[in-house]
């Protein structure tokens, strides 16, 4: 095989991985820029979507329900994970962070911290569920198969380079949902809304903006958008583990923090950046090496560019 | 005020009981006591399974003998050395485990560890305190034989200047040998290694290496895996653009080779797929994906599998069946074979004395174990060198041959 054809699939690869980063990212970007707070419990409701989709794949045995069912089948997961994650993420925002809402930063913080920690033994909890495709529940902790409902075949025939169904199942959704989201900011009733309550809630609910529910309103999409991730990480990597949470939400995070974050562009590019240099990285250097070079990127840009790749500077809210 | 009442009368009450505890304990007979066996085990995350098969093997030990000897009663503590943070041993756990095992004045051995990572942690404490560990599963050489680990093994794990530390399971400069004999007979004549950067993956994927290129194998890679990785297909690319002929992976099922297994099948790898006795469990079928492992996945492990074994080990495997109505996992006859050798050692010891047990413990010889008559040899180690081959055929291991005879 030629070296294009690695570097090829090692690009593919990258962007596949990015995209499922850059739909993370958008929801921590996207609080972020309205209050914020960094939500580290993002990456755990992420974690619970998947849980959810390999609970009903299981309950409604998608795996014996042929081609056509499945399409179907997936479409079924990516709407029950993304109004379940969507309602989680609104949930704790009504339940833990409104009550903050005028205290300090760090209480808000912290308590994202504990929903973290809540949504993560919810995980553990949930993996002992009694059901066949969790393992009978036989340890709760222990990573689950999920099984590839999109089969890993090679579109392209028997040749070096393979683009798998589950490669165009990440784009094919990925893209649509982040363009849908730009729309949706920059033209409509709630992303005006949005977008005055990040720049000053108080002028805003001056204005007549009802601030906490266009709050809700974020998280909710946030939370959608972490839910339809899970479901196609989940059928991307075949297997779901309640610690997932922990790596994807760290992923990014960097990648949000990396683009500017706050900027949803910013989060998408920062994504796609994280997963190809983690490719070329395993390709070209060493797979021990990869973290590392990840986040000495990640510190360089910081020292150069301190609001990262395409943030704005911002007058820091106190 | 209240409250500050309700808490002295608590504390009140806990020293009266702990008054008499001690008392109790003063009262108690020379012989007729409890000695108590502690096995420290990995009980949060995947290993459960196969821990639950070791613990029924110990349990199988004590229930033998009527859980008693000679009127010393023989009380079992299973504790777990895992913690739900990292799914896997955690080494703050373990050290907790072999500390409460060292103050607890009943007991006399520990069984334990899974993971050599563990043994580490644990062989140290114990030692300082003369407390006799076996271990059913710790497979990285340097615990015990010089010359294979770092310089300063294994005598870094003996501060006292005696050994207290014996394994019941052959170690991985046998295995990962044997390994790579076989994966020449497998006719694989370029490799790619893989490990998972712990002690016993790093430390067999090591020995493996070196016996290939002993024995003439092409090596195109060696690299160490982050175990946390959401996937592993840019490495499953790099693997299949050297075309190795069988990939060898060095690592267990908590340190994500099913994960590995899996990528390499996505990414478009289809060559052989061989792992040690780490994966020898069913949790690795389950987190792989049996189709994902189907024909061309060898497992090599330091023992046989039920089905195989003779004599003593007919007599065990039966003997389980009927307790726990299933045949022994990989691991639950060294369980039951470690309890078995501290249970012998105290019959002749005969005695609470820690000294004692653990002089008893070394100087087994000729034990009529499930794998045959073994010795514990001067670093600890057992002499038996039984080992199989495994590979997987619909969700199941299927035994292919018995190794290295």
């Amino acid at each position: 095989m030629l070296d294009f054809e690695v570097f090829s699939q090692q690009l593919i690869t990258g962007l596949s991985n990015g995209m499922i980063i850059a739909l993370i990212a958008i929801g921590y970007t996207m609080v972020y820029g309205i209050i914020e707070l960094i939500n580290f419990a993002h990456g755990d409701v992420f974690m619970l979507g998947a849980f959810l989709a390999l609970t009903l794949l299981g309950a409604l045995g998608m795996e014996a329900w042929g081609p056509s069912g499945q399409v179907f089948g997936v479409a079924l997961m990516l709407i029950g994970s993304a109004v379940f994650c969507g309602g989680l993420n609104w949930s704790l925002d009504r339940l833990a962070y409104r009550a903050l809402r005028k205290s300090s930063k760090l209480s808000l913080l912290v308590s994202a911290i504990g929903c973290s920690f809540v949504c993560m033994n919810l995980g553990l909890f949930w993996g002992g569920a009694p059901m066949t495709v969790f393992a009978n529940g036989n340890s709760a902790a222990a990573p689950k198969n999920f099984p590839a409902i999109i089969p890993q075949i090679n579109l392209l025939g028997d040749g070096f380079l393979r683009i798998t169904p589950a490669d165009l199942l990440v784009f094919t959704v990925t893209i649509p949902l982040m363009v849908g989201l730009t729309f949706m900011v920059k033209r409509t009733r709630l992303g005006r809304a949005m977008r005055a309550v990040a720049q000053d809630p108080t002028a805003a609910s001056l204005m007549g903006i009802p601030v906490d529910r266009v709050i809700g309103a974020t998280f909710f999409i946030g939370g959608a958008l972490g839910g339809f991730a899970s479901v196609i990480y989940s059928l991307y990597n075949n297997t779901i583990g309640f610690q997932m949470g922990t790596r994807a939400g760290l992923d990014a995070f960097t990648a949000a923090v990396l683009g500017g974050i706050g900027s949803l562009p910013g989060a998408v590019l920062g994504g796609l950046t994280i997963g190809c240099v983690r490719s070329m990285s395993d390709q070209y250097l060493e797979t021990r090496w990869t973290n590392t070079i990840v986040f000495c990127i990640l510190v360089l840009i910081l020292i150069f560019r301190p609001n990262g790749l395409l943030g704005s500077t911002r007058r820091e809210k106190v | 005020m209240k409250n500050s009442a309700v808490i002295i009368s608590i504390f009140g009450a806990c020293s009266v009981l702990f008054a008499a505890a001690q008392d109790s304990k003063v009262v108690a007979p020379a012989n007729g006591g409890t000695l108590k066996i502690i096995s420290s085990l990995p009980r949060t995350g995947s290993a459960n399974a196969q821990t639950n098969t070791m613990v029924n093997g110990i349990k199988l030990a004590i229930d033998e003998v009527g859980g008693q000897i000679d009127g010393w009663k023989i009380a079992y503590e299973d504790m777990d050395d895992a913690s739900p943070q990292r799914g896997n041993w955690d080494p703050a756990v373990e050290a907790q485990n072999a500390n409460a095992a060292v103050k607890d004045s009943d007991c006399i051995a520990y069984i334990g560890t899974f993971n050599s990572g563990a043994a580490k942690v644990a062989i140290p404490i114990l030692n300082r305190a003369g407390l006799a560990m076996v271990s059913p599963a710790n497979t990285y050489p340097g615990l015990t034989k010089p010359g294979f680990g770092e310089a300063n093994e294994p005598l870094v794990y003996r501060p006292s200047g005696k050994i207290n530390y014996f394994r019941v399971v052959p170690t991985d400069d046998l295995q990962g040998v044997e390994a790579a004999n076989w994966a020449k007979t497998l006719k694989a004549g370029k490799v790619f290694i893989l490990h998972d950067r712990e002690l016993y993956g790093k430390g067999i994927a090591d020995v493996f290496r070196k016996q290939a290129e002993k024995l003439g194998i092409e090596v195109v890679g060696f690299e160490g895996i982050d175990s946390k990785a959401a996937n592993y297909r840019s490495l499953a690319t790099k693997v299949k653009a050297t075309s190795p002929d069988l990939v060898y992976f060095g690592g267990t099922t908590q340190s994500n080779a099913g994960q590995v297994a899996k990528d390499l099948r996505s990414g478009g790898y289809e060559g052989m797929f061989m792992v040690p006795d780490g994966c020898f469990e069913q949790a690795f079928i389950e987190a792989a994906g049996a189709a994902n492992l189907n024909g061309k996945t060898y497992i090599t492990f330091g023992g046989l599998p039920a089905e195989k074994m003779t004599g003593k080990g007919a007599e065990f495997r039966d003997a389980y069946k009927l307790k726990f109505g299933a045949d022994p996992e990989a691991y639950a006859s060294y369980g039951y074979e470690a309890a078995r050798v501290v249970l012998q050692a105290i019959a002749q010891a005969y005695t609470k004395d820690r000294a004692g047990i653990l002089e008893a413990i070394s100087a087994t010889t000729g034990f009529n174990g499930v794998l045959g008559k073994w010795s514990f040899d001067a670093n600890g180690d057992t002499s038996s060198r039984v080992m199989s081959g495994q590979t997987v055929q619909d969700g199941k291991f299927v035994f292919v041959k018995v190794l290295g005879n």
